[in-house]
């Protein structure tokens, strides 16, 4: 009975085709998702003097410089909604989604020690990555909606709506969004150490092909399919309408979003189950 | 008993030198020029034109072993044999090229202890993190916490920060949050090179514990002879890539020493009938030449006497690889007889140096004989060579590097506590 060949638990054999891929095994990691979690979350606040107060600090200046050039200077429409507002949650939805990106973009370099001495499965880092953010993006999220409210009391025209019930599912398509370029990119740096220093300067770019700093009505028709291609505009803008009342697309680009979002994700991991079998071969 | 882990024709190819340039416009750069027929003006001359197929090698070659249930399996060789490559296969931290490895069970490694710390932690959140690393969940490390915390003996520093743990503590809580994982086969590497000699020590009776009381098995590298000794059962011998040897732990190591040591085992010589006393042989009780620490060492000498001679010395010297004299012994020592009339004859004596005395090193034979009053030399000659082998040896004498010295008795030490107060 115990030679069958069935009771093996595991066989370990070479890299096989493209989509030799084990997403169950994740779920036997689920408590390393959580502590890596709580481990990145802890090493941040414990290194700092003013810890968790510096995420909702950041997205206040950004939110004072945008007001400031964009709204006060270049005199950028917002859709009519208080500038605070617009450029606050612009802010923060696209913090979420660089900060997803960027972080698992670099999860081969970072974590080369360890991927070298023990075998988990790779996923797992860029998973808790995104949870990770998550609580960033809670915090932020509380300020945002402190400033709706205080708005609501002094009277501006900011109209929540019954659409905020789909946060959770905004939020899932960004992080899958930035799981997905992000392990795309790290997958690709375990070869090419030079596409880390486009990161930074690419995810900047993004940001400016993004309604964060200007609204999505203000884009001139022979630049709208710009905005279709790129998911983060409809998060963004549908994330505005929800909470805020103002901007919004259609349900058409949502979908197109939604779709190349699940086609980067798909891509990643496919990329990345291939690279994390043989990258300590190549570091 | 069953085979746990089957190990099928693995072989592993690694690629050399220059794989890529890490940076893409050098990449596009030489793919441009390769296209065009130029030469790449990233690769150095001589490697111009050369086939693709130069750049690789075989760090593995055709790898077959199967290992049952509670093995307590040895592997050595030099370095670059293919023993850790062999051992980050079997922990799933590369794929091999070809052929393929099956596991039944939880498979453990300890390569390198610590590596999954993260100083701003606690001692406690870093046992979760680590078992977590290793396969186990939240439950399993919570039953082991207390056992784990115990035997790396840091129960008062369990809620501080890792960072402020000495290399000592970090080395033992990680060995201890990996010894007690409790899997069904156990990867370890060359982690008895940390900690102090204690540790090590019950470093090695744990893992003794874990594969004999329960059952477990073991894999274990190390360059250390002892530990292997002590810890395994049988033994593999790699050798470029090659598994050259497979045998009880005694056997594999004296082959895997005697590998790499050509000596003349024994020294003999032909009668000289013109001379009254000539030496006809040198050798050692061992075929190889190759002694463990512990083991006493019986060096024969053997002449021949062509005719009667009287005050007559036949002497032994050792001396060390580079010139340092060890000691002189002669035959009247202990016998002041053989001073007197040697008869006709063949004679054959053994010196007796005791075991556990010698440092490990190489040493040369030196033998003479002598004829006092008047002083006539007649053999004074270099004989064999032969090695003390640190195998046998406690860890605590051989750890990095050893003791210095020549000599490594055991010396006793007497002492007593004189004044029970502080003076």
């Amino acid at each position: 009975m115990n030679e069958l060949e069935e009771n093996w638990t595991q066989i370990i054999k070479p890299k096989t085709g493209w989509f030799d891929i084990h997403l169950g095994e994740l779920w036997r990691y689920k408590d390393l998702i959580g502590l890596f979690v709580r481990r990145d979350f802890v090493a941040i606040y414990k290194q700092t003097i003013l810890g968790p107060l510096w995420f909702i600090i950041q997205p206040l200046f950004t939110t004072v410089i945008f007001t400031i050039v964009f709204g006060n200077i270049a005199k950028i429409s917002t859709d009519g909604l208080p500038q605070v507002l617009f450029y606050f949650s612009g802010t923060i939805v696209w913090t979420y989604f660089s900060s997803c990106l960027s972080k698992t973009a670099d999860t081969f370099n970072t974590n080369r020690d360890i991927f070298g001495k023990v075998y988990f499965p790779r996923l797992t880092v860029p998973i808790s990555i995104t949870i990770t953010n998550l609580i960033t993006f809670a915090i932020q999220f509380a300020v945002l909606i402190a400033l709706i409210v205080y708005y609501k009391i002094i009277g501006s025209t900011v109209s929540p709506n019954i659409l905020m019930l789909t946060l959770p599912l905004l939020l899932i398509q960004m992080a899958a969004l930035g799981l997905g370029v992000g392990i795309i990119i790290s997958s690709m740096t375990t070869k090419y150490r030079d596409l880390q220093y486009l990161i930074g300067f690419g995810v900047q770019l993004w940001m400016y092909a993004t309604p964060i700093v200007y609204p999505i009505s203000e884009i001139p028709e022979k630049w709208r399919w710009v905005m279709i291609l790129n998911p983060m505009s409809s998060v963004t803008e549908s994330f505005r309408y929800a909470f805020l009342g103002a901007g919004g697309v259609s349900l058409e680009q949502n979908l197109i979003s939604v779709g190349i979002t699940l086609g980067l994700l798909i891509m990643g991991i496919i990329l990345f189950s291939r690279v994390e079998k043989t990258f300590m071969d190549t570091v | 008993m069953s085979v746990i882990l089957k190990i099928e024709d693995v072989w592993k190819q690694y690629r050399l030198g220059v794989i890529n340039h890490g940076l893409l416009y050098k990449d596009i750069q030489s793919y441009i020029a390769r296209k065009l027929g130029r030469p790449d003006p990233h690769l150095p001359e001589d490697m111009q034109y050369t086939s693709t197929q130069g750049d690789r090698f075989w760090a593995l070659k055709d790898i077959n072993l199967d290992i049952e249930q509670g093995d307590r399996i040895g592997i050595i060789g030099r370095n670059g044999a293919g023993k850790s490559t062999l051992l980050k296969i079997l922990s799933r931290v590369t794929t091999p090229t070809r052929g393929q490895v099956k596991i039944k069970g939880r498979i453990a490694s300890l390569l390198e202890v610590g590596t999954g710390f993260h100083p701003e932690l606690t001692g406690r959140e870093n046992v979760y993190l680590n078992g977590a690393i290793m396969g186990m969940n939240k439950r399993e490390v919570a039953k082991k916490l207390d056992e784990i915390v115990s035997f790396a003996g840091v129960e008062k520093f369990i809620d501080t920060p890792v960072k402020r743990y000495s290399s000592g503590m970090r080395v033992r809580l990680a060995f201890s949050v990996a010894a007690h994982l409790d899997p069904d086969i156990l990867i370890v590497d060359e982690v008895l090179a940390v900690g102090d000699a204690e540790f090590q020590k019950k470093a090695l009776g744990k893992m003794e514990d874990v594969s004999k009381e329960e059952g477990r098995t073991i894999l274990f590298v190390s360059h250390n002879m002892s530990a292997i000794n002590r810890l395994c059962k049988d033994c593999i011998v790699l050798k470029e890539g090659i598994i050259i040897l497979q045998d009880q732990v005694e056997e594999a190591i004296n082959t895997y020493l005697s590998m790499y040591l050509s000596y003349e085992t024994i020294f003999v010589k032909k009668n000289d009938p013109n001379k009254p006393i000539t030496l006809r042989k040198v050798f050692l009780e061992k075929e190889n030449n190759l002694i463990q620490y512990s083991s006493p060492i019986n060096i024969n000498i053997e002449y021949q006497v062509n005719k009667k001679i009287t005050n007559c010395t036949v002497w032994m010297a050792l001396e060390t690889m580079n010139g340092g004299m060890v000691f002189t012994t002669a035959d009247y020592d202990t016998n002041p007889e053989v001073l007197g009339q040697r008869e006709i004859g063949y004679y054959s004596a053994c010196v007796n140096i005791p075991g556990s005395w010698l440092n490990s090193g190489e040493y040369v034979v030196i033998v003479g004989i002598v004829e006092n009053n008047p002083l006539v030399v007649h053999e004074r000659t270099e004989t064999i060579r032969f090695k003390v082998d640190e195998v046998g040896s406690p860890g605590y004498l051989i750890r990095s590097g050893g003791r210095r010295g020549v000599l490594q008795p055991f010396i006793n030490w007497e002492y007593s506590i004189v004044d029970e107060t502080t003076r």
